[in-house]
């Protein structure tokens, strides 16, 4: 197990640098400079002495040596754009992505275990059926185009939820904190419904067909032979096997924590991960462009690597193999 | 909308019926083709498909207007649905039917080509990986797992950001490149478990090398996970256009594409919902009997995973 989970680790990390590398080659390489093209042209001398002042003027394999040599001992760069230090820029903005995925992710877990043991329970039902084709319908619009219509309809004809932003910049400092958390969760809400509806929409195809498989199995047959309730039946005996493949879903989503929705968080001018690394696309902030992949790809890997430690915690029946990555 | 458009439509909604009720009728005949129809919604997802598809080749009958034509750039601005232009108007004063019409050319164009792309490339590496066990198999497979750490929109978004003015069919041949990886893992995964059967040994007996046993022996049996993948990456295609367009980066006006006149009517959301609505419902539309579709087959084609 150990040498294993070191094996991993190891992979993880060189995949996690490759990805660096390719960003880091990819947005340098590419036309254009951060002084800026069409819009605030800055004179030729200072961008000059701009590029001095962040090594720019290097040869390009230099500056990837030193790149590498500052994110070793964890010094992510300086933005230039931001004018101040890209950990300081993540650090802002990856507790507003934490909120808003997490209350996502909350949603579509909750929401999709419940519709999908439903779903399961009454398959081929009406029931069934109908919410089948709902979540089949929300999983195939694409989810900013969601967002514009929860806020069209919920927002503006209906002045429930504020048209954007993650909270009242005004009002919020002269409020109590709790008052202030309340803003908060009321800017929220709409986002977070969102991705988490659209998200849940998968979930819940995910866990019916878990829930179908696991119920066809022998012990299922087994404990209603026993004359337990069904009840008893679906939520303890069936329902735990059948949460196993959700250690994969939850793998998958993990990234999504701190990585953030690029067109939800644009939609809902929400300041998170999403929209940080798409500025600073725009902005060819070399920094802050290299610091989001970073982040993104070390998540997947993390994700993938816990699902497969989860795997090996909750299901003895798992000898983990090296062989199959 | 003249009497001719409409009589154009139901010609369209007539086609689309009859392709959906021959595929009905030939799925009926093969055991593989009833449990695709025991899907309750698969043949209603091959007659919106087929509906599209008449919209997006007799584009030109079914259009009163040219997609960029203003119509009236000051009297027709937003204009709402009106029996002169039933999905109304745009902000430039075009015809939003016909805009739907000739963007469901470029949106389904898109989605196929970049589909076409990344199943090829799918099904190449992951063949390759697969049937060749040595070292480039592993090389081929550790550069997948790279490429599946990489977050594809953000990779897009660099791409199309950083070489502004990106021509479409660079563009489409990104999409599809980036969107190989998964599709790989999934026909390699395939092609480990079928090299060890009775029938590729006997090719191989037979004296046929590598390149042939691959093509004409092992990928035609490992059909089924890629033509289920390619039926559901077109619509995953179509969502990441529309998400790249939301951005203003995605097909450049005056084009029509179903994502870019989300964008283009997204301001006016509040006062003239119609602009942004009608070309994300198609949008849904579309990528559901997609996925409708693949599922279907999924079934159809994979009788030992049985779905209900």
């Amino acid at each position: 197990m150990t040498a294993w989970l070191v094996r991993r680790l190891a992979a993880a990390i060189a995949i996690v640098l490759a990805v660096v590398t390719i960003t880091f080659f990819l947005i340098h390489l590419a036309p254009g400079s951060p002084c800026g093209e069409s819009e605030r042209q800055l004179s030729p001398e200072v961008c000059r002495r701009l590029r001095a002042q962040f090594g720019y003027d290097r040869p390009l394999a230099v500056q990837y040596v030193k790149y590498l040599w500052a994110l070793s001992h964890g010094d992510l760069g300086e933005s230039f754009a931001l004018h101040r230090p890209v950990a300081d820029a993540l650090a802002d903005a990856i507790p507003n992505t934490l909120t808003l995925a997490g209350a996502a992710l909350l949603i579509d877990f909750v929401l999709g275990l419940a519709l999908g043991v439903y779903q399961a329970v009454r398959a081929r039902r009406f029931g069934d059926v109908v919410l089948g084709n709902v979540g089949l319908l929300f999983n195939s619009m694409p989810t900013f185009w969601l967002g514009l219509i929860l806020l069209l309809v919920f927002s503006y004809w209906r002045r429930w939820f504020p048209l954007g932003g993650m909270s009242d910049p005004v009002l919020c400092p002269t409020l109590s904190t709790l008052r202030c958390v309340a803003d908060r969760a009321w800017h929220l809400t709409l986002p977070a419904l969102t991705l988490g509806l659209v998200g849940a929409a998968g979930t819940a195809r995910y866990q019916r067909a878990a829930m179908l498989e696991v119920m066809a199995q022998d012990y299922v047959r087994t404990a209603r032979a026993k004359g337990l309730r069904e009840r008893r039946v679906v939520l303890v005996h069936a329902l735990r096997n059948a949460l196993l493949p959700f250690i994969t879903l939850f793998g998958l989503a993990f990234p999504f924590l701190l990585t953030g929705a690029v067109l939800v968080e644009t939609v809902f001018a929400w300041s998170g991960m999403g929209r940080l690394s798409v500025t600073a696309i725009f902005q060819r902030d070399y920094p802050v462009v290299t610091a989001s992949a970073l982040v993104a790809s070390g998540m997947v890997v993390l994700g993938n690597l816990l699902a497969d430690v989860l795997y090996a915690v909750a299901d003895p029946r798992i000898r983990v193999r090296s062989e199959v990555t | 909308m003249s009497a001719l458009t409409w009589l154009a439509l139901a010609g369209a909604v007539a086609v689309a019926l009859l392709v959906a009720e021959e595929a009905h009728r030939r799925a009926a005949a093969s055991a593989a083709g009833r449990r695709f129809l025991r899907h309750p919604t698969a043949t209603p997802g091959v007659f919106i498909l087929a509906f599209f598809v008449t919209l997006a080749t007799a584009a030109p009958l079914l259009a009163p207007y040219d997609p960029a034509f203003q119509i009236d750039i000051v009297h027709l601005q937003n204009h709402a649905p009106s029996a002169q232009n039933i999905l109304g108007t745009d902000v430039y004063s075009r015809d939003v039917w016909s805009r739907l019409v000739y963007g469901a050319r470029i949106s389904l164009g898109i989605g196929t080509i970049a589909m076409l792309v990344a199943v090829t490339a799918g099904a190449g590496v992951g063949a390759v990986a697969g049937y060749v066990r040595r070292w480039v198999g592993a090389v081929l497979m550790r550069g997948v797992d790279v490429g599946l750490a990489m977050p594809r929109m953000f990779v897009l978004l660099m791409a199309v950001a950083l070489w502004e003015h990106l021509p479409l069919a660079v563009l489409v041949l990104l999409i599809g490149l980036t969107g190989w990886f998964a599709t790989s893992r999934l026909v390699r995964a395939e092609v480990l478990s079928l090299r060890e059967r009775e029938f590729v040994a006997a090719a191989r007996a037979a004296g046929a090398g590598p390149t042939r046993v691959i093509f004409r022996h092992v990928l035609p049996n490992a059909a089924a996970p890629i033509i289920v993948s390619a039926a559901l990456g077109i619509g995953n295609v179509m969502l990441l256009e529309a998400g790249l367009s939301y951005l203003g980066l995605g097909v450049p006006s005056p084009l029509p594409s179903w994502g870019s006149m989300i964008y283009d009517g997204e301001p006016f959301m509040a006062g003239a919902p119609w602009t942004s609505l009608f070309p994300g419902c198609a949008i849904a539309l579309v990528v559901m009997a997609l996925n409708a579709v693949g599922d279907g087959l999924r079934d159809a084609l994979d009788p030992r995973k049985e779905t209900a």
